[in-house]
């Protein structure tokens, strides 16, 4: 149970930076890049938590979750793109 | 086999705290990009990996969002890196030298 308490402090760590970066960032792009780094950090996050909770929905919600943060990068690029 | 799972969420805890480290402390869009995008690729890679050797069970859908990342989050930093590219933002690097032919 300390490898939880370990990996799970790691991953909050960089969940932290990841979120500072997506408050503060100058421009736009830096918010969106914060974003990505964020939504990969908790696909792997949430992998993590179906095994430390024994339940295998949660993989399902991994796969949809990353489905959906790769639209959104894409989406936000695009915009961002056409918007000059 | 359990041993193994434990190093390899050990790596991936470790690298996906660097890239986020990374983005915070890079001085620009593209060097976050970079830093961001490699190292929390591996570290999912490594932490998904550990979890599919502690359940041999389900290593098909670990398979499944490996794949899925490893596709996808190219694709979308590289995506990103060119809008940013052609809406005109400009890397740090560029600027020192074209501040250092002014002088």
């Amino acid at each position: 149970m300390i490898i939880n308490i370990i990996v799970f402090s790691l991953v909050g760590v960089g969940v932290l930076f990841a979120l500072i970066r997506l408050i503060a960032g100058p421009t736009a792009f830096d918010r969106v890049v914060g974003l990505d780094t964020l939504n990969i950090i908790i696909t792997a996050t949430v992998v993590l938590l179906a095994l430390v909770l024994k339940n295998e929905l949660y993989l399902d919600i991994a796969i949809v979750y990353a489905v959906l943060s790769f639209l959104e990068t894409i989406l936000f690029a695009r915009f961002l793109e056409g918007r000059r | 086999m359990i041993i193994t799972s434990y190093i390899l969420m050990i790596i991936g805890a470790i690298f996906l705290a660097l890239g986020g480290f990374g983005v915070f402390r890079m001085p620009d869009v593209y060097n976050r990009i970079q830093a961001g995008t490699k190292a929390t690729t591996l570290g999912a890679f490594a932490l998904i990996l550990g979890v599919g050797f502690a359940e041999p069970s389900w290593f098909l859908k670990i398979a499944l969002i490996i794949v899925f990342i490893a596709i996808t989050n190219p694709v979308g930093s590289s995506t990103l890196a060119r809008a940013a590219y052609k809406s005109g933002v400009s890397a740090t690097l560029l600027q020192k030298q074209k501040e250092g032919e002014d002088k």
